[in-house]
């Protein structure tokens, strides 16, 4: 899938990686789970299933596990956790799955689609976020809730709504949207176009829109952490490249990446 | 049925067609918790959701009619510069990705929108409310009001019209007593279509009103969310919206086959012929 962008990203992606290789010197070249011994039984395509909330990341992951492993190529497909789930039980072919949470990845066990454990790779909280120029003038989650000023959060059924409930409980503020939205996207679409005022969406999501929108600490949300666990499925026809996509994700390389986009270290 | 008119493999292609469109929504009725139905499809959000689709499906039908049926008439009746381009543009919803829709009404109406200081000068917010539903289903049930409408006016002729005109009758005569009658059946059949393309909205609405019980959350979009949570619920109320669907295509067809009912005369049709 990401042949065309993929091959620039790749290109740039390798270019940073040898420069950041070269200058950690020789210790750390053979660290990491992609190690050159397991290097010739990887290769294939591989299908990874991730949570919209990895877009960035993982198409960055993905560039940079296919310039490690030039014989192997990595296909991605991004949606929400619980489409992700529903696709999978119902057949979809996948060889990596990651979710926003460990519940939809549940659904997958629970189904019998998992013979490991999955692996938590990343955290990820909650950030209020604002349009640049702050209209509302909001430096806290109270004034998000003062009459008048329009609120957006995810409904309570999707993790991202259900990690909101948990803030305003956590900060005794009773938030009273305009909008619950189904997806964290269309939280953050309805902040960059101004029409709300502010939007409980994640922290790598104001990261990710940076320069669209502003994001704004709210202390309570450090203590609902959203975990994002990661799993190889079993019937995959290359299952060597999906356990060595998953060690690649886990390893060093790949957290890495993910912290550059904000996300927290399991 | 008398198919002996037709190839074999016409037939053969039009049953697997069919089974296409039908196979589906079987599935999806073997899907249905029976016995859980009458709760999932009763409960509090259900029936918000419900009243919602309905009380705006009939408000952008409306609307469609009150903006759609002028607009068929300019479109049928009358000749300018500029017009096959000013029909393709009204068509436009019709073929656009209805989030597309939703984005360019926000641009429009929305707070930051082309129009929207103006509005919100004059005390008007759209952004969040339930008018920005009727607006999202108006945008883009309209086309089929004005197509269905159009194609009917012209397959009338003007023929009634212009002895209509010899004989005196002013131009409101004409239009209340000679065209609208002759395109009734197509005036129903087009709104029947609109109210049921409003009541599937689901893209444009998402993207331009929100997601709000009671206020924005229309039972499309609480399909959606319910899918997330509780797949049973989700499944319940996507049968109910087939079967309202279905009713809906199946009044739009018993007044359909009266709509070209009156074939004019060639040489009547002259804004037919560009």
């Amino acid at each position: 899938m990401p042949s065309n962008q993929g091959s620039a990203l790749a290109l740039a992606t390798a270019v940073v990686f040898l420069a950041g290789a070269c200058g950690a010197g020789g210790p750390d070249a053979g660290d990491g789970a992609v190690g050159g011994a397991a290097g010739e039984a990887i290769g294939g395509s591989i299908t990874v299933f991730a949570a919209a909330s990895l877009t960035a990341s993982f198409t960055d992951l993905a560039a940079r596990f296919e310039e490690a492993h030039p014989d192997a190529e990595v296909a991605l497909n991004f949606a929400g956790s619980s489409d992700l789930a529903i696709q999978i039980i119902e057949g979809a072919p996948a060889d990596v799955l990651a979710t926003a949470d460990a519940e939809n990845m549940g659904k997958v066990r629970d189904a019998g689609m998992l013979t490991g454990d999955p692996v938590d790779f990343a955290t990820n909280t909650l950030q209020l976020a604002v349009p640049p120029d702050n209209p509302a003038g909001i430096t806290s989650l109270p004034d998000a809730a003062a009459p008048g000023v329009k609120t957006v959060v995810c409904a309570g059924q999707v993790p991202c709504g259900a990690a909101a409930a948990a803030v305003e409980q956590a900060a005794g503020v009773d938030l009273e949207p305009v909008s619950e939205e189904s997806s964290v996207a269309d939280v953050l679409g309805k902040v960059t176009s101004g029409e709300a005022d502010a939007g409980l969406v994640y922290r790598t999501d104001v990261r990710a829109a940076a320069g669209t929108v502003r994001g704004i600490d709210v202390p309570e949300a450090a203590g609902v952490v959203n975990t994002y666990p990661i799993a190889a499925l079993p019937d995959s026809a290359d299952a060597a490249t999906a356990e060595a996509f998953v060690d690649f994700v886990t390893g060093t390389e790949g957290q890495a990446v993910l912290r550059a986009a904000g996300f927290g270290a399991p | 049925m008398n198919a002996g008119v037709l190839p074999r493999w016409v037939v053969a292609l039009a049953v697997a067609g069919g089974l296409f469109v039908v196979l589906p929504v079987v599935a999806l009725a073997l899907r249905v918790d029976w016995p859980r139905f009458v709760p999932l499809v009763t409960s509090d959000s259900a029936r918000a959701a419900l009243l919602l689709s309905l009380r705006t499906s009939l408000s952008a039908t409306a609307l469609c009619v009150l903006f759609g049926v002028p607009m068929a008439l300019v479109l049928a009746r009358t000749a300018f510069r500029g017009q096959r381009l000013v029909r393709s543009l009204v068509l436009l919803p019709l073929v656009l990705p209805p989030v597309v829709g939703g984005i360019a009404l926000l641009y429009t109406f929305g707070r930051r929108g082309l129009l929207g200081s103006t509005l919100s000068a004059a005390g008007i917010d759209i952004a969040f409310s339930t008018a920005a539903v009727v607006m999202s289903q108006a945008f883009v049930a309209l086309p089929f009001l004005v197509l269905s409408l159009e194609g009917a006016l012209r397959s009338v002729g003007t023929r009634y019209e212009a002895v209509g005109a010899t004989l005196g009758a002013g131009r409101w005569t004409v239009l209340r007593r000679i065209t609208l009658p002759l395109v009734l059946p197509a005036l129903v059949s087009g709104a029947v279509l609109s109210f049921a393309r409003a009541l599937g909205e689901f893209g444009a609405t998402l993207t331009f009103a929100g997601s709000l019980e009671g206020t924005t959350r229309t039972l499309p979009l609480e399909v959606y969310l319910q899918r997330e949570t509780d797949p049973d619920a989700a499944v319940a109320l996507s049968l109910i919206l087939v079967v309202v669907a279905v009713a809906v295509v199946g009044v739009a067809h018993r007044v359909r086959p009266l709509a070209g009912g009156a074939p004019a005369p060639g040489p009547a049709r002259t804004g037919g012929l560009r």
